[in-house]
């Protein structure tokens, strides 16, 4: 697949000195889902914002479709945006809104119904042309707004945080449908969004961001399974993260016991992090589990129980179990080697990539 | 209970009663009347003698003029305004001059114009002048904008602050230059403000009569200074009241007209 849009050495500062990005590189190919995953204050809203158009890095260039568009106007680059409060015209009905691009374009009346029609339908509006902007729910003018950005036919579609505004219910539809409409379309997506559920269930591939940085980039797989860090791994799902030490090739130690891991190319003897996924570890009785814990708490969620135990060494953990179990039994806690995860202090993705390459045979 | 709410409202309805209705009864009975009693000759010797009607005209051309000249200068320096840095210092200073008593502010352009003012001098430097400029009709319209400036720069202000950047970003995102993302999107949204703007200056601007006297040289009459004419000077009360009530009528149109065109947009239906 050939790339879209790319971002070399991109820094953003503002005139108050705040340093919102330091020297961001990325690279979307076409007709994928992308998401900038981050909290607040991570810049993923200003790596759209300057896709976009709507700011100028400080240094580094934006290229599109092979095109130097750093100082390119909004108003001329082939990319459309959906706004986070939806920005849809007051003034207009929802004709007048998704026309509003075509019309500028001064396309002609009977296409630009045909397209306006078509567009509607996607979004499944079929009926609303005429209704005031102040008439619909959120909802829907979520979809007017998805509407008035693809009937223009961009190749990329960037959308910021486009559904936070929704309730749960409605959110997970939209999730389901911004993708499929994706797939059925084939163009670019890259969604804004600090919700990492959301993130996992929609993307291709997410490029996770803290202070200005990017942290990991990869599938939602890759992401959740192999954390490079500790910020990446708390922020992306619920982990156990505790400290440890390499002991050689696939073998780690934490919590005074050694276990077996599928990490290797570490030093032996350096300090490392460890991470668990609650749902990787399984209660059972304490003759049979690799940990000896006591069971401090239980939270019925719906769909599972979360559990927190505290093992021989005082070190909390967190357990999603779809059993119940009782409060101040004793349980040992089984994983497998796959289950644990080993970061080492410092490692910078490719570093990481790299090292997993040497010892995975770079599959 | 019921009762006892209703005593605060009586300062406010004898203000009413007072200062709004009882005039206005007033001058509508003034009209109506002669030495002998009632009469419509009034009415029929404004609405016939080309004098009075010249006056309207003219009240309304040089109202019209002030309020256009007020706006293009308003809606610019409003827009700036919404866009800059220290919004309350620079508003602080539009409003300012509405402190000053307007008497004192037409005083004061009477010295920067006149023969010896601050703009001949300066002119005087290349050697041109002195000029003219008391006592036209250009430095008539020129005060008049210039103290009617702050009615119409707040609420057009007003209205801009309130369009969301984002739905600009938003036009400028489907592909629309500076020029269409003002007039398809900035214009219409803030025309409310304009309306106010236009309503706050316009009407004022039909009964003007200090500066047509101060700055124009009486050689501008409005309505505004043959009414001061016929109370003050020919102390015809019946005729000055008669120019009143139109005044109020023709104000009233304004009003009505200007604030219909804000509430009804043309609906437009469209058939997929």
């Amino acid at each position: 697949m050939s790339n879209i849009i790319k971002l070399e050495h991109v820094k953003k500062q503002y005139d108050d000195g705040f340093v919102a990005l330091k020297d961001i590189n990325i690279t979307i190919e076409s007709g994928k889902f992308y998401s900038l995953l981050g909290p607040s204050g991570s810049g993923k809203t200003t790596i759209l914002r300057i896709i976009a158009g709507f700011s100028e890095p400080t240094e580094g260039r934006v290229l599109f479709d092979g095109q130097d568009i750093t100082h390119l106007d909004a108003s001329k680059r082939q990319l459309n945006t959906v706004f986070q409060n939806y920005a849809l015209f007051p003034h207009m009905n929802v004709y007048d809104n998704v026309a509003f691009g075509l019309q500028l374009k001064k396309k002609e009346k009977n296409e630009i119904k045909k397209a306006v029609k078509d567009a509607l339908h996607m979004v499944q509006l079929d009926g609303f042309a005429n209704r005031e902007i102040a008439e619909l729910s959120g909802g829907q003018q979520q979809r007017v707004a998805i509407a008035r950005a693809l009937v223009n036919e961009p190749k990329v579609l960037l959308l910021d945080e486009s559904l936070s505004a929704l309730d749960k219910r409605l959110r997970k539809d939209m999730q389901f449908e911004l993708r499929e409409i994706q797939k059925k379309l084939g163009i670019t997506f890259i969604f804004v969004t600090h919700d990492q559920e959301e993130a996992l269930a929609m993307s291709d591939e997410i490029f996770v961001l803290n202070e200005g940085k990017i942290q990991q980039s990869g599938s939602p797989v890759d992401i959740y399974d192999e954390p490079v860090n500790d910020f990446v791994a708390r922020f992306i799902g619920d982990s156990n993260i505790l400290n440890g030490r390499m002991v050689k090739d696939f073998e780690v130690e934490f919590g005074n016991h050694t276990f077996e891991c599928a990490d290797a190319g570490i030093k032996p003897g350096e300090r490392v992090e460890v991470v668990l996924r609650p749902e990787d570890l399984d209660i059972t009785s304490v003759d049979k589990g690799k940990l000896h814990v006591r069971v401090e708490s239980q939270l019925f969620l719906g769909d599972h129980f979360e559990i927190k135990a505290i093992d021989t060494d005082e070190n909390e953990w967190l357990i999603h179990s779809t059993n119940s179990t009782k409060v101040g039994k004793e349980v040992g806690l089984y994983f497998d080697p796959e289950d644990i995860h080993v970061m080492r202090f410092g490692e910078s993705e490719a570093e990481f990539d790299k090292r997993l390459e040497s010892y995975e045979g770079g599959d | 209970m019921k009762k006892r709410k209703l005593i605060f409202l009586v300062p406010y309805l004898a203000w009413i009663a007072l200062f709004v209705i009882m005039p206005i009864i007033l001058i509508t009975v003034y009209a109506f009347r002669d030495e002998h009693g009632f009469t419509l000759s009034n009415f029929s010797q404004f609405f016939t003698n080309g004098t009075f009607l010249r006056m309207t005209l003219n009240s309304f051309w040089y109202a019209f003029l002030i309020t256009a000249l007020t706006l293009l200068i308003s809606y610019p320096t409003a827009y700036i305004l919404s866009r800059m840095k220290n919004q309350q210092f620079w508003l602080l200073l539009i409003i300012l001059p509405t402190w000053i008593n307007l008497l004192l502010k037409a005083y004061a352009f009477i010295g920067i114009f006149g023969k010896g003012g601050l703009v001949n001098s300066f002119l005087g430097l290349f050697g041109i002048g002195p000029a003219n400029i008391l006592f036209t009709n250009a430095a008539f319209i020129f005060v008049a904008a210039y103290i009617e400036l702050p009615f119409m720069i707040l609420p057009i202000y007003n209205a801009i602050c309130d369009v969301d950047p984002a739905v600009m970003q938003a036009a400028s995102d489907l592909g629309a230059n500076k020029w269409q993302a003002f007039k398809r999107v900035l214009w219409p949204l803030s025309k409310s403000g304009v309306q106010a703007g236009i309503e706050a200056v316009f009407i004022p601007s039909l009964s003007l009569f200090m500066l047509t006297r101060l700055i124009g040289g009486n050689r501008v009459i409005t309505l505004g200074t043959a009414i001061e004419e016929y109370f003050m000077t020919t102390m015809n009360w019946s005729m000055g009241s008669t120019i009143g009530v139109v005044l109020i009528f023709l104000m009233i149109i304004v009003m009505i007209s200007t604030s219909s065109s804000a509430s009804r947009r043309k609906k437009r239906e469209v058939k997929l």
